[in-house]
């Protein structure tokens, strides 16, 4: 482990750790903001994906790794967010406005589901929100006045920012990197790319500020461990009811950014699935961690696209062959893609339950003590059922 | 005035009888250990104090004021800290932010000012850290500052757990059995450091205790319980001569 | 059908589905009391029993009762395995990883048990099958009257199990208090293990009696154990009664509000319900929750 030596407690209270950690992140930064510039337009769809996953897991991540409620509702706030900002683009009000507007109905309604449902442990928080979430998607497709029912919602285009790949021929302000940037209405992938790095970026600060303050450190007490977080004086209630909120919020404003990645909304497009794909990020990324959400949600999409281009390879390779009749049935098989989460699911569960963030600070830790570094020291507890209930 | 007082305390689970009309008073400044065989009720009666569990009769008193309807939330800050039996600690955390969030009850600042970290924020943070940087080093835990609980044995957990509790700034402290588990090393640092938050800090402790030498060494008065009565009351020694605790101890 | 014969009817569906999801928040009940671990797969399992009973009936031709009662036994055997091979590693991690770790199993299930069938749905016939029973003036399914039947055979059954039989005993104790129990000298890793063959050997049940109330099943039919859990939560979590309790109560709302209410609402009025108890009575009907003990 690299040595900080610290002098001022203000060093505690800083966003990085240690110079290293924030040239890493600026290194990160810059490479973001100057993919579009290398990479096709398919790519920095992908990586829109990439991004609105990363904050809608962020949002999830507030309640479920730091807070530790778990929630199959997320879909819920994502599809809230994502309804309420394209109707309010529809009828004329700003993206600037319509984004925030629909992540505070997500939070408002994160909040009512969450108080009623405070009192619950953890498996009834995690029930509560599943009826949630089918609740919401039912609603989704019958108040058609609003949602445009099974036909679905158009998503406007915003009117404020473009940033294309070829040169405007209006309202082009200046070019960068093979960039054009104006204020018109042609909307591409580019300039939603820019927009999720904004967001990205405040739903990352928002989380490490809550971490550094009292009221993230009254989340994580709360996770774990209820009966003494409130023998130090933690209203139980009040912060669960803040975590659910600012977790929907989170979640809402990257709903705001899913809508125009997909730019029609279906009801179906926010199934329980995306539930569990975002827990499943949080889980693979590194449960309770911010950085877990993003390392979590690249290797989601990473894997994603390699699933058809697998089977196609193995279509294509040993189609003709008689032999591997039953191999090619197997990768064609339906369900297949989510067998193969579902499997990573148990293996990083049982082998590595830090995910993919914990195995990354293993290996600097490993490099930064060579040749000292003990396997023990992230070693886990040997640890029993710990009861959660009164016998 | 009343500092601490337990009157016709009681609770019932279903037919067992935890806590059966006990009465007390704690006078401030003083070391009040509660002994007892298995199961005599202690713990209950610690849990009836930070309110986690609803009397089913009588009162409780602190600082001349009725608590028995207190929110749970509240007892902090009302100045009563306490420790568990088992070691109730936020595992993932590091010792530093457990022992931050016993500065819970004295936080100031809203949901806002934490999400935008402003600089009230950040000035509230560096005071919260100065008074626990005097917890750290009262109780030796400089070298443990930033491992998490996890990883820690367990003799530093019951005293990361105790720093936990003095972070609250507490004036009456409530320790659960404060030497188990402990080796007889540790244990006499426990002696020294209870004797020092009373006799340095001025903290009235109340704890549950079996090892009778470390009562003996630190204890001004003793309870002795047993299915939930009070057997007796006195000083150590008359109470470790009572012929009814004798009893209760060897199971008659 | 006069209204009275409607509503009868109606109350024999809800009835019979209910059970159904009764048996479901049954099997998961059995693990939770147990171990805490709370199985999301469990109605999968269900799922996999039903395409094992149609490999062994309308696969290998078996006799329906010989089918039924290998496939019980192939699911005790499963599920014994399943929690030896892979939940046992579980333990001790936070709950949420856990249910995370069954959602993960629950979709290995779906994707294999069609592969390794080469089939999209499936289909057998059963005794009941198309049959039906004359009382008095009505005419009720058999299919439906079989399942309340076995419902209740299965759960005298369990009774007798747990309050007779050596190993029913020493899984009680094992459930109220592992460490005790664990004293007491008796193996409480072997007992999770059979819980877990227990539950699914149940979850094959409700498999095979889901086949004539359903006429074709794909391997989604084990969503319906959504339903299982409102059952479960409505009847107060951790309660054996409260599980069929409240999956018939469930079964009953959705079978009611589907004919009453507009298309389409059944699914919103059941999980309403749910959220009104979770609101007005979260420990349930059966309360069975406390805290925990510090
Ligand atoms: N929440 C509870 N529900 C039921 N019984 C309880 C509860 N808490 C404590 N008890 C019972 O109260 C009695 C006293 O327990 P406790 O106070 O923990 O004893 P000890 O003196 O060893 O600390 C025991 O019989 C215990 O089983
Ligand atoms: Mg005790």
């Amino acid at each position: 482990m690299r040595f900080v030596f610290k002098t001022r407690y203000e060093q505690d209270l800083r966003l990085w750790r240690h110079k290293g950690d924030l040239i890493g992140y600026g290194i990160f930064l810059a490479a973001l903001l100057a993919l579009p510039m290398f990479a096709g337009v398919y790519y920095v769809g992908e990586a829109n994906l990439w991004l609105i996953y990363s904050i809608a897991a962020m949002g999830l991540m507030i309640a479920v790794g730091f807070t530790g409620m778990a929630s199959l509702g997320h879909s819920a706030f994502l599809g809230i967010g994502a309804y309420t900002h394209a109707y309010l683009l529809q009828n004329g009000v700003p993206f600037v406005f319509s984004l925030p507007l629909g992540g505070l109905l997500a939070g408002a309604i994160g909040v009512a589901v969450g108080f009623p449902t405070l009192r619950m442990h953890g498996i009834y928080l995690a029930i509560a929100t599943l009826a949630v979430a089918l609740i919401t998607q039912e609603i989704m497709s019958k108040w058609s006045s609003v949602t445009g029912g099974f036909d679905g919602l158009p998503v406007a285009a915003p009117d404020f920012l473009s940033i294309q790949s070829e040169a405007m021929y209006q309202g082009e302000w200046f070019s960068v990197g093979g960039l054009h940037v104006g204020w018109t209405e042609l909307w591409s992938p580019v300039s939603l790319y820019y927009i999720c790095i904004v967001v990205l970026v405040l739903a990352a600060l928002i989380a490490r500020n809550l971490l550094r303050s009292p009221t993230g450190r009254a989340f994580v007490a709360i996770r774990d461990s209820e009966i003494s977080a409130q023998s130090m004086g933690i209203h139980l209630a009040y912060y669960k009811t803040t975590a659910f909120g600012i977790s929907a919020f989170v979640t809402g404003l990257a709903g705001g950014l899913f809508a125009h990645q997909i730019s029609h909304l279906a009801p179906d497009a926010f199934n329980i699935f995306i539930s569990i794909e975002l827990l499943l990020i949080c889980v693979v990324g590194g449960i309770g961690t911010i950085q877990g959400a993003v390392l979590g949600a690249a290797f989601l999409i990473m894997l994603r696209s390699f699933i058809p281009i697998m089977r196609d390879e193995v279509t294509a390779g040993a189609g003709g062959v008689e032999m591997l009749g039953g191999l090619v049935r197997f990768v064609n098989s339906p369900g297949l893609e989510a067998a193969i989460f579902g499997a990573l699911l148990v293996v990083f569960i049982i082998f590595e339950p830090m995910g993919l963030y914990g195995r990354w600070l293993k290996v600097k830790t490993y490099f930064d003590l060579f040749p000292l570094y003990k396997k023990s020291t992230f070693a886990r507890q040997k640890s029993y059922v710990k009861t959660e209930r009164l016998r | 005035m009343t500092f601490f007082k337990a009157d016709k305390l009681a609770i019932h689970f279903g037919g067992v009888k935890a806590v059966d009309g006990v009465d007390f008073e704690i006078a401030e400044g003083e070391i009040f250990t509660i002994i007892g065989p298995n199961g005599a009720g202690k713990t209950t009666i610690f849990n009836l104090i930070s309110r986690i569990y609803e009397p089913t009769e009588g009162q409780l008193i602190f600082n001349d004021e009725d608590i028995t309807n207190t929110a749970p939330h509240l007892i902090a800050g009302r100045g009563i800290a306490r420790t568990f039996q088992n070691i109730e600690l936020f595992e993932q955390a590091t010792v530093l932010q457990n022992l931050l969030i016993g500065r819970h009850a004295h936080r100031s600042g809203n949901l806002l000012a934490n999400i935008f970290f402003l600089p009230s924020t950040r000035r509230a943070e560096l005071a919260h850290r100065e008074e626990v940087e005097k917890v750290i080093e009262f109780l030796d835990l400089a070298r443990y500052r930033d491992q998490r609980i996890a990883n820690l044995p367990y003799g530093v957990r019951k005293v990361v757990e105790l720093g936990r509790a003095l972070c609250t700034e507490p004036k009456l402290l409530l320790l659960d059995e404060p030497s188990s588990g402990l080796n007889v090393e540790e244990t006499s640092d426990m002696a020294f450091w209870i004797k020092d938050i009373r006799d340095l800090l001025g903290i009235t402790v109340l704890m549950v205790e079996h090892d009778m030498s470390l009562v003996n060494r630190v204890s001004d008065r003793v309870l002795a319980l047993n299915y939930g009565r009070v057997l007796t009351l006195g000083s150590p020694s008359e109470v470790q001569s009572n012929e009814e605790v004798i009893r209760a101890y060897l199971g008659g | 059908m006069d209204s009275v014969q409607i509503y009868i009817s109606l109350f024999i569906n809800g009835l019979a589905l209910g059970c159904i999801y009764g048996l479901i928040a049954l099997g998961f009940v059995l693990i939770y009391k147990a171990t805490e671990m709370v199985n999301f797969a469990q109605g999968d399992l269900m799922m996999v029993g039903a395409f094992i009973a149609f490999g062994l009936i309308a696969g290998f031709g078996l006799n329906f009762w010989l089918g039924f009662l290998l496939t019980v036994v192939f699911m005790i055997i499963f599920g014994f395995l399943l929690d030896v091979v892979v939940i046992r590693r579980l333990i001790g991690q936070p709950q949420f990883s856990i249910v995370m770790a069954t959602i993960g199993i629950g979709y290995v299930l779906r994707f294999v048990m069609p592969y390794a069938f080469n089939v999209e749905q499936i289909a057998f016939l059963t005794p009941f099958t198309g049959k039906a029973v004359q009382v008095a003036a009505m005419t009720l399914d058999a299919g439906k009257l079989a399942a309340v039947v076995g419902t209740l055979v299965l759960c005298a059954g369990l009774y007798m199990f747990f309050q007779r039989t050596r190993i029913g005993v020493a899984m009680q104790a094992a459930s109220q208090n592992q460490l005790a129990a664990y004293y007491m000298g008796i193996p409480v890793a072997l007992i999770f293990s059979l819980i877990w063959g227990i539950s699914a050997g149940v979850a094959a049940i409700t498999g095979v009696m889901m086949m004539p109330i359903a006429n074709v099943m794909d391997p989604s039919i084990g969503f319906i154990a959504i339903k299982a859990f409102a059952g479960a939560v409505v009847g107060g979590f951790g309660s054996i009664p409260g599980a069929l309790v409240g999956g018939i109560i469930i079964g009953l709302v959705e079978q009611f509000s589907d004919y009453l209410l507009a298309p389409g609402y059944k699914d919103i009025m059941v999980f309403s319900v749910l959220l009104a108890v979770m609101v007005v009575r979260p420990e349930g009907i059966f309360s069975q929750m406390g805290r925990k003990k510090v």
